[in-house]
C-alpha cells in the first residue's frame, strides 16, 4: 500500500505543469543562451504585454520540434546561424510568413524567398591582426590566409562549428571544392596551434603573443572592448574588413522562424515584426553589436569606427547548401587536429 | 557504488516462490523494462535509418582518430584512477598516520565534482591570463606566451587529467571495500613465508581484490566513454566528438544513432568482460574477519609519504575547485543570491529527488522480481533495463522524446477522433521527460544497488516469512525493505546526486524557463562567465557531500559489523 502511494506521489510530483499556451504568450525555442535575448524579448513584453517563454539548447531543438510534431507548443525558433535554420526548412518545419513589414524591414537577401526564416542581425567573419608585429594592409584577403609566409602564425576556433564551416561554405561556393580544400590545406598549415576555444580566445591568443592573426566573428571584437576584462587583450589588434576591396566580406546572420505548428501564430509574428523594427535592432546593434538588418537603423557608434561593412552578397541559402561538404573537407585535410 | 558491483558468489538458490503470486512481479518487471528500455531501442531504432552511410567517410578520415583518442583517453584516464585509487585505498587501509580517518572519507569528495565544472576551473586557474601564468610571468619577467613553456590544459593531457581527478573515487570506494574484506591471515601468512609488504601486494592483495577493481575501473571507463563536456571544452575528439559532429554538422541523426550504437557495444564488451573476470571470485570467497587489521606503524618520512599519497588526488580533485569556486561565489554572492538561483535550487532538487524515489521503486521492483525469479529472462531484463547508463546523455535525450511526443501524438489523435478534445503534449515538454531521461539514466545504479544487497540476504528469511503466511510483497515490505534501509538510501542518494549533475539531457528535454543548477551553470560557463554562476555550481558541489559521507559510513562500518 505505502509502495503504491509512493509510486502514485512520484508520478503526480514529476508531472508539473508546462507553460501554456494561453493567450498573451509566445514561446521560443533558442540557439543562444536565455540570458542574452533577455534585453530584447523584456522590452518587446514591455510593448506589447505578450509574455515570452524560453528554452535555450544548442543541440537537440530541431529534433525536439519535429518529434512534437503538430501539438509543439514552440512559436518561434531563434538560431545563432544559417545552417541551423536552414536546417529547419529543410525538415519543413516553418512556415512561410507573407508579412510586409517584415519584407519593408528586411533586405531580400537575408530572408528566406518564401518567409520561412528571417535574418534578425548580420555578423562578419572578420580577421584580427596584432597592432605590433603587423602592419596594416598586410592582410586584406580569406585567400591570403593560406599564403605560407603567414606560418605558424594564425589562430582560430574549430573548423567544425558552423561559424567556420560557413566561411568554408563560402569558399567553395566561389572557389569551387578543390580550390577551397587547396585553400583550408595552406590555412590549416598555418596555424599556430591546435583549433580550440572560442573566437574570443583567439583574439586573446594574438595579445598573449600565441599567434599573429585571428578569425572570428565581429561581435565578440565589440563585446570584448565593452568588457573591462577584457579590453586591453583587444586593444592588442586591429580589425580587418577581409575581401573589401572585391567580392565583400563573408557574413552569417541569426535568424528567426515561425514554427509550422505555432500555437500562438500571431504571437509569434508579433514578435518577428517586433525584431525588425527600430527598437529591437537598436538594442541589438548597441548591447550586442551586431549589424542591424534593418537598412534604418544604423550601427553602433563603436561599430560604426570600424569602417564600414561590404558585405559579399552570396545568398545565404547558398552557404548553407555547401555546409555538409565544408564539414567533410575539415575532417580530410584533419584540420582540427 | 560499492552496490554496483553485485557479488557474484551469490548462492544459486531455488526460485524462492510459488507460480501464482509471484506472477504478478515478474509481470510488472517486464513492463517497467519494457518502458524503461524504450529510450535505448528508440535510439538502435534510428540506427537503421541513417540519411546516408556515413562510415565510408569516417573511416578514410576521422575514425582511427577518434578511436586512437578514445583509447588513449580511456587507458590514460584508467591509469591515473588507478594510481590515486589503489595508493590512497591501500596506505588508509593498511597504514598508521595523521589524518587517515579524515582521509578515508575525503578521497571520495572529488566524486561531487562533475567534470564539466572541474574543467572550466582549471580552465580558469591554468590559461595565459590565470592566476598561475600571471604570477610566473610575474616572478620571471617574462611578457608573452613566446618567452616560456607552459602545459596546455586544453587538450587531451588535461581531459585525462580532469577526468581521472573526479573519477579515481570509484576506483577507491571499491578497492578500499574489497581491501576491508579480505583476510589478513593471508596477508601474515604471506610476510611470514617472506615477502615484503610491496611483494604482498603485488601478489597476494592485488589479485584478491581484482574484481572489486575491475567493478570501479568499468564505471570510470562508461564514465569517460560518454562524456562530453570535458573533451568538448578541451577540444579533444573522442568518439563522443564525433558522433555530435554527425548529428549537428552533417545533420545525419541515423549515423549519430550508429555511433551511439557502437560505443553501446564497446560498454557491452566491457561489462560482460568484467562479468567475466568475477566469476572466478569463488575460489576467493572465504573470508575470515575475526581477526582486526593490524595497521603498519611507520616512520616519520613514511608517513609524510602516505599522507602525500592521499593528499595530491583530494586538493586536486576536491580543495581547489571548491576553493576556487567559494572565492569567486564569494566576490559574485550579491549577483548571484536572488529569487533565480532559488528556484533554479528548487527546481534540481525536485527534479534529482523525483528521479531518486522512481529509481529505487522501480530498482526495487525488478531486484525483487529477479530473486522471486532468478532466471535466465529475468537476468536478460535487469540487463536491458540498465543500458541507459551506457549512451551518452544527449542520444539518450533524443531516445526520450521519441516515445514520449509519439504517445503524446497517438493519443491527441485518438481524443480529437474520438470527442474532438485536444490532448496536446502531455508528457513531452514537461518535467516528466526529465525525471523519465534520470531514471532511464542511473536506474543502473539503484537496480545494481538493490540487486547486490538483496542476495545477501539468505533466502530461508523469504521462506520463513512466506511459510508464515505472507505474500511476496508483504515479504518485501516486512523482511527485506527494513533490512536494507541503508542500501536504499544510500542508492537515492547516489541518484540524486548524479542527477543535479546531469546536464546534456537537461539542456534538450527542459520545459520553457525551467531552469536547473546544471544549465544554468552551463549557460554562463560556456560562454566564459564561470564567476558568475560559482555558487550554483558550489551548491551542486555541496549536495553531493552528504551522499558520500553516508557511503562512506557504511564501508566503514561493514568491518566493524561484520
Amino acid at each position: 500500500m505505502r509502495l503504491k502511494l509512493a509510486a502514485t506521489a512520484a508520478l503526480a510530483l514529476s508531472v508539473l505543469p508546462v507553460a501554456a499556451s494561453a493567450d498573451g504568450e509566445v514561446n521560443i525555442y533558442s540557439y543562444r543562451q536565455a540570458y542574452l535575448l533577455e534585453p530584447v524579448l523584456e522590452a518587446f513584453t514591455e510593448e506589447t504585454g505578450i509574455k515570452t517563454n524560453v528554452v535555450f539548447a544548442k543541440n537537440g531543438l530541431a529534433e525536439r520540434l519535429q518529434r512534437e510534431g503538430r501539438n509543439s507548443p514552440a512559436d518561434v525558433v531563434m538560431t545563432v546561424d544559417i545552417s541551423r535554420i536552414d536546417e529547419l526548412v529543410d525538415r519543413d518545419l516553418t512556415a512561410a510568413v507573407d508579412n510586409d513589414v517584415l519584407t519593408q524591414n528586411i533586405p531580400a537577401n537575408l530572408r528566406h524567398p518564401e518567409g520561412k526564416w528571417f535574418g534578425i542581425t548580420v555578423r562578419g567573419r572578420m580577421l584580427y591582426t596584432s597592432i605590433d608585429r603587423l602592419e596594416e594592409g598586410d592582410l586584406t584577403t580569406y585567400e591570403e590566409l593560406a599564403d605560407p609566409k603567414w606560418k605558424g602564425r594564425i589562430c582560430t576556433r574549430s573548423g567544425k562549428h558552423p561559424y567556420n564551416v560557413a566561411l568554408i561554405s563560402s569558399m567553395i561556393a566561389h572557389h569551387g571544392e578543390a580550390e577551397a580544400e587547396q585553400w583550408l590545406t595552406g590555412l590549416k598549415n598555418n596555424l599556430a596551434r591546435k583549433p580550440q576555444g572560442g573566437d574570443r580566445d583567439q583574439i586573446k591568443a594574438i595579445s598573449e603573443g600565441v599567434c599573429d592573426i585571428a578569425i572570428g566573428n565581429s561581435y565578440y571584437y565589440g563585446k570584448m572592448l565593452a568588457d573591462d576584462n577584457q579590453r586591453a587583450a583587444a586593444e592588442k589588434v586591429r580589425i580587418v574588413f577581409p575581401n573589401a576591396e572585391d567580392r565583400g566580406t563573408h557574413i552569417n546572420i541569426s535568424g528567426v522562424a515561425l514554427t509550422k505548428s505555432a500555437p500562438n501564430k500571431e504571437n509569434g509574428i508579433k514578435l518577428l515584426e517586433y525584431l525588425s523594427q527600430e527598437h529591437a535592432q537598436v538594442i541589438y546593434a548597441e548591447v550586442n553589436t551586431e549589424y542591424p538588418v534593418n537598412p534604418e537603423v544604423e550601427p553602433s557608434g563603436v561599430v560604426a569606427s570600424w569602417g564600414e561593412l561590404h558585405a559579399d552578397t552570396l545568398p545565404l541559402h547558398e552557404i548553407a547548401a555547401h555546409a555538409a561538404q565544408a564539414v567533410r573537407m575539415v575532417d580530410r585535410v584533419d584540420f582540427d587536429n | 557504488m560499492e552496490q554496483l558491483a553485485e557479488s557474484a558468489d551469490h548462492p544459486s538458490y531455488q526460485p524462492l516462490l510459488a507460480k501464482r503470486t509471484s506472477r504478478r512481479w515478474l509481470v510488472s518487471a517486464a513492463l517497467i523494462t519494457a518502458i524503461v528500455a524504450l529510450p535505448v531501442i528508440s535510439v538502435l531504432f534510428l540506427a537503421f535509418f541513417p540519411d546516408e552511410n556515413i562510415w565510408p567517410h569516417l573511416m578514410a578520415t576521422t575514425l582511427p582518430r577518434y578511436l586512437i583518442t578514445t583509447g588513449k583517453l580511456m587507458v590514460g584516464v584508467a591509469a591515473l584512477t588507478l594510481l590515486f585509487g589503489l595508493s590512497s585505498a591501500w596506505v588508509i587501509t593498511m597504514c598508521q598516520f595523521p589524518g587517515r580517518r579524515f582521509f578515508e572519507l575525503a578521497m571520495l569528495l572529488p566524486f561531487a565534482v562533475p567534470a564539466y565544472v572541474i574543467a572550466y576551473v582549471y580552465t580558469s586557474l591554468l590559461d595565459y591570463a590565470g592566476p598561475v601564468q600571471q604570477t610566473l610571468r610575474g616572478v620571471f619577467g617574462w611578457s608573452s606566451a613566446q618567452d616560456y613553456w607552459f602545459p596546455e590544459i586544453r587538450s587531451l593531457g588535461g581531459a585525462t587529467l580532469m577526468l581521472g581527478l573526479v573519477l579515481y573515487p570509484y576506483v577507491y570506494l571499491l578497492a578500499r571495500a574489497a581491501f576491508l574484506e579480505q583476510s589478513p591471515s593471508l596477508f601474515s601468512v604471506s610476510r611470514s613465508l617472506g615477502h615484503s609488504a610491496v611483494s604482498t601486494f603485488v601478489r597476494v592483495v592485488l589479485p584478491i581484490a581484482r574484481p572489486a577493481i575491475a567493478v570501479g575501473l568499468s564505471l570510470v571507463l562508461m564514465e569517460t566513454l560518454n562524456d562530453f563536456g570535458t573533451v568538448d571544452f578541451f577540444a579533444v575528439q573522442t568518439l563522443t566528438a564525433g558522433l555530435f559532429d554527425t548529428w549537428m554538422n552533417l545533420g545525419n541523426l541515423g549515423g549519430a544513432a550508429q555511433i551511439a550504437a557502437t560505443m553501446l557495444t564497446f560498454v557491452v564488451i566491457l561489462v560482460t568482460l568484467e562479468r567475466y573476470s568475477r566469476r572466478r571470485q569463488k575460489q576467493y570467497a572465504a573470508r575470515d574477519n575475526r581477526q582486526p587489521i593490524q595497521r603498519f606503524v611507520l616512520s616519520g618520512k613514511q608517513q609524510a609519504l602516505c599522507l602525500l599519497v592521499c593528499l595530491l588526488p583530494f586538493v586536486l580533485g576536491f580543495l581547489l575547485p571548491a576553493l576556487t569556486l567559494a572565492n569567486y561565489a564569494i566576490e559574485y554572492f550579491d549577483e548571484s543570491w536572488n529569487s533565480t538561483f532559488f528556484r533554479n535550487t528548487l527546481n534540481s532538487l525536485f527534479l534529482s529527488g523525483a528521479a531518486a524515489l522512481t529509481t529505487l521503486l522501480i530498482g526495487v521492483t525488478l531486484a525483487y522480481s529477479r530473486r522471486l525469479h532468478n532466471t535466465r529472462g529475468m537476468q536478460l531484463l535487469m540487463r536491458l533495463s540498465s543500458l541507459g547508463y551506457a549512451m551518452p546523455g544527449a542520444v539518450l535525450a533524443v531516445g526520450v522524446i521519441i516515445p514520449l511526443a509519439g504517445f503524446d501524438n497517438w493519443l491527441d489523435d485518438l481524443m480529437r477522433g474520438a470527442f474532438g478534445v485536444s490532448t496536446g503534449l502531455l508528457l513531452s515538454g514537461s518535467t516528466f521527460a526529465l525525471v523519465f531521461a534520470y531514471t532511464v539514466r542511473f536506474l543502473a545504479v539503484s537496480a545494481g544497488s538493490v540487486e547486490s544487497a538483496l542476495q545477501k540476504i539468505t533466502p530461508s528469511m523469504d521462506m520463513a516469512s512466506r511459510s508464515l503466511g505472507h505474500t511476496p510483497g508483504k515479504t518485501l515490505v516486512r523482511v527485506h525493505l527494513p533490512m536494507l534501509r541503508g542500501t536504499l538510501l544510500t542508492a537515492a542518494l547516489v541518484v540524486f546526486v548524479d542527477s543535479m549533475k546531469e546536464l546534456p539531457a537537461t539542456l534538450i528535454l527542459r520545459p520553457f524557463n525551467f531552469e536547473t543548477l546544471a544549465t544554468y551553470v552551463y549557460q554562463f560557463a560556456s560562454d566564459e562567465h564561470l564567476a558568475h554562476s560559482a555558487l550554483p555550481a558550489l551548491v551542486i558541489v555541496l549536495a553531493g557531500i552528504l551522499p558520500i559521507i553516508l557511503m562512506s559510513r557504511s564501508i566503514s562500518s561493514s568491518r566493524t559489523l561484520a
